[in-house]
C-alpha cells in the first residue's frame, strides 16, 4: 500500500500540472490520444519481450512530438489529425497484442491501472518521471502561461515558442507513461484535467489555478486509494470517479453561489 | 537629427500570388507617434508583423533597433500589441497576471524576477486604469478592458518601441480615453516611439506627430493636419480613400509644406 500511496502521490500532481497548460490551450484530450499511442507501445513492449514501460514511453514520446509539428503547422483540422494518430495507435495496440497473444492482466493493468500491484522498480521510475516533469514546469511554467495567454505575442518577445512547445508534448508523453499503472492509459487523461476543471471553479489566478488542481487529484488519489482499498474496488476507476465527484460537487456550488449573487444584485 | 528605430527599404511581401506591400520604404524615429491608416486589405497588419519579425519580407529590408527583427536579441525593447488577441475561455488568470507577462520580454524565458517587476506592472496598470481591477479575473472583464490588460502588458516590458494593431476595435470610449493617455505617457515620459494601426485615430488624432497611408504602398507620409487639409479622414476606409492619393487624379489643393516634408508618393 505505501508503494502505491507512494506512486499515486507523484501521479495525483502531476497529471493535473500538466493538464492545467493543455486545459488552457484547449487541448484537453491530448492526453487522451497520446494514451493510445501509449498503448500500442505497451503492445510492442509485450511482443518484444522489452519492459512495456520504455517501449510506451517510446512510441509516447514521438507519437506527442509528432502530434505538436502537425499543429504548428495547421496541418489538417486539429481534431482530425488527432483522431488519425490515436485511433490508429489503439488500432496497432490490438493488431500487436493479437500477434504477442498477450491480451491477459499484465496488458489489463496498463489499460485500467493495478497501483495495488506496483513494484519498488515501477515506483522509482514514476518518481523520476515526476521529477522532470516538476522540474520543467517550474522552470518553465511562466512561458508556458504566456503562450497558453497568445502564442504570437510570445513570439515576438522572444520566447523559445517550439522548443517550449515540444517540451510540452513530451512532458504529456511523460505523464501518460508515469500514470499507466496508477490509473490505467484509459482513464489517465481524466486525472490530468478533472481537477483542473474543479481548480478553475475555485482560483482566479494562474498560481491559485495550478495549486489547486494538485490539492484536487492528490486528495483524489488518497481518497480513491483508500476507498478501493475498504471496499475492493478497482483503484484506477474509484481515484478517476472521486476526482469527478469533487468537480460535479465544486460546479454545483458554484452554480448555487452564482445564481445567489445574481438574485442579489436583481434586489 | 533623431536616431532611426526601425527602418523598411524597398520591402515587398506577398501571400501566394497576392501582392500585399509593393517596394515599401519608412523610417520611424525615437519620440514619434505614428499612426499608420489604410483601407481593410491594404497592408497593415502584414507591414506591422513583418517589423516585429514574425514575417520575413521576400524584398527588400527590415531594420529594427539596428538588427534583423527576427534576430533582435533585447526583445524588450519591442512591445507589441496584437490585433484583436483572442482570450482562450480556458486560460484562467488575473489581470496581474496577465501583465505580469510582459516582464518575460526583460526577464527571459526562465521568468527569472528582477527587482522592477512589482513596480513596472504596477506603472503599467495605472497607465491603462486598471489598477483596482488586478486581481479580477481577466476573463470576466470586457472587451475594452481586456484589451487595455494586453496593452498594459506591453508596457509592463518598458519597450522602447510600442506596436499596436487595431488596439482600440470595439473598444468603448472610456478605454479609448485611457489607451490614448497611457500611449502619450510613453511617448512624453520615456521618450519611446509608437506605431498605432487604427481606423479609430479620435482619442489620439491630438497627440498625433505622424501620419501614413498605405494601400500596398505608401501614398502619404506626413503630419495629421497636412492629410486632413486635403480633406481625407484619419480613419480611412476605401470610400475615404481618394483617387488622386493613388496617382490616379491630380489633387484639388496644392499641398502645403510642412516639418516632415508632408508628401504624397505617387
Amino acid at each position: 500500500m505505501q508503494l502505491a500511496l507512494m506512486a499515486g502521490l507523484v501521479v495525483g500532481a502531476c497529471a493535473p500540472l500538466i493538464g492545467v497548460f493543455l486545459v488552457q490551450r484547449r487541448m484537453a484530450l491530448m492526453g487522451d490520444g497520446i494514451g493510445h499511442l501509449a498503448f500500442a507501445g505497451v503492445a510492442a513492449g509485450v511482443l518484444a519481450d522489452v519492459w512495456p514501460v520504455w517501449t510506451a514511453l517510446l512510441v509516447a514520446v514521438a507519437g506527442a512530438l509528432a502530434v505538436e509539428w502537425l499543429r504548428a503547422r495547421g496541418t489538417a483540422q486539429g481534431d482530425l489529425a488527432l483522431a488519425t494518430f490515436f485511433y490508429g495507435g489503439i488500432a496497432a495496440g490490438v493488431v500487436l497484442v493479437s500477434k504477442a497473444d498477450a491480451l491477459d492482466t499484465n496488458l489489463l493493468a496498463y489499460l485500467f491501472g493495478s497501483i495495488l500491484t506496483v513494484d519498488r522498480g515501477e515506483v522509482v521510475v514514476v518518481m523520476i518521471l515526476g521529477l522532470v516533469i516538476l522540474a520543467t514546469i517550474a522552470v518553465a511554467r511562466r512561458s508556458l502561461f504566456a503562450m497558453a495567454i497568445d502564442e504570437e505575442w510570445s513570439q515576438v518577445a522572444g520566447l523559445p515558442v517550439a522548443a517550449l512547445n515540444a517540451a510540452l508534448a513530451v512532458l504529456v508523453a511523460v505523464t501518460i507513461v508515469a500514470a499507466m499503472r496508477v490509473v490505467g492509459i484509459l482513464l489517465v487523461a481524466a486525472l490530468m484535467v478533472l481537477p483542473v476543471g474543479g481548480a478553475q471553479l475555485l482560483a482566479r489566478s494562474q498560481r491559485g489555478v495550478l495549486a489547486w488542481s494538485v490539492a484536487i487529484g492528490t486528495a483524489s488519489v488518497v481518497i480513491g486509494l483508500g476507498m478501493a482499498r475498504a471496499w475492493g474496488l478497482a483503484p484506477g476507476g474509484t481515484i478517476v470517479l472521486v476526482a469527478v465527484g469533487f468537480f460535479a460537487l465544486l460546479a454545483m456550488a458554484d452554480a448555487v453561489t452564482g445564481e445567489r449573487r445574481l438574485v442579489r444584485s436583481q434586489r | 537629427m533623431f536616431n532611426p528605430v526601425t527602418t523598411l527599404e524597398d520591402v515587398s511581401f506577398a501571400y501566394g500570388s497576392d501582392s500585399v506591400l509593393d517596394d515599401v520604404s519608412l523610417e520611424l524615429c525615437g519620440g514619434e507617434f505614428v499612426a499608420l491608416v489604410g483601407p481593410n486589405g491594404s497592408g497593415k497588419s502584414t507591414l506591422l508583423r513583418l517589423l516585429v519579425g514574425l514575417l520575413e519580407p521576400q524584398r527588400g529590408r527590415v531594420s529594427l533597433f539596428g538588427s534583423d527583427p527576427r534576430h533582435l536579441r533585447d526583445r524588450a525593447r519591442l512591445g507589441y500589441v496584437p490585433q484583436r488577441p483572442q482570450l482562450a475561455s480556458g486560460v484562467h488568470a488575473t489581470v496581474e497576471d496577465v501583465v505580469r507577462a510582459g516582464r518575460l520580454t526583460r526577464n527571459g524565458w526562465l521568468g527569472r524576477r528582477s527587482a522592477g517587476d512589482r513596480d513596472a506592472v504596477d506603472a503599467a496598470l495605472d497607465a491603462v486604469g486598471l489598477l483596482e481591477l488586478r486581481h479580477e479575473a481577466i476573463g470576466k472583464l470586457s472587451g475594452g478592458q481586456q484589451q487595455r490588460a494586453f496593452i498594459a502588458r506591453a508596457l509592463s516590458g518598458e519597450p522602447d518601441l510600442l506596436v499596436l494593431d487595431e488596439p482600440v476595435a470595439g473598444v468603448d470610449a472610456d478605454s479609448q480615453r485611457a489607451f490614448s493617455a497611457s500611449l502619450q505617457h510613453l511617448v512624453d515620459q520615456r521618450g519611446g516611439t509608437v506605431l498605432l494601426v487604427s481606423h479609430e485615430l479620435g482619442a489620439v488624432a491630438d497627440a498625433l506627430d505622424r501620419v501614413i497611408v498605405l494601400k500596398r504602398r505608401v501614398l502619404f507620409d506626413g503630419t495629421p493636419a497636412g492629410l486632413s487639409q486635403r480633406g481625407v479622414s484619419l480613419g480611412i476606409h476605401d470610400s475615404d480613400l481618394p483617387l488622386w492619393l493613388e496617382g490616379v487624379q491630380t489633387p484639388a489643393a496644392p499641398p502645403e509644406p510642412h516639418r516632415h516634408s508632408d508628401h504624397s508618393v505617387n
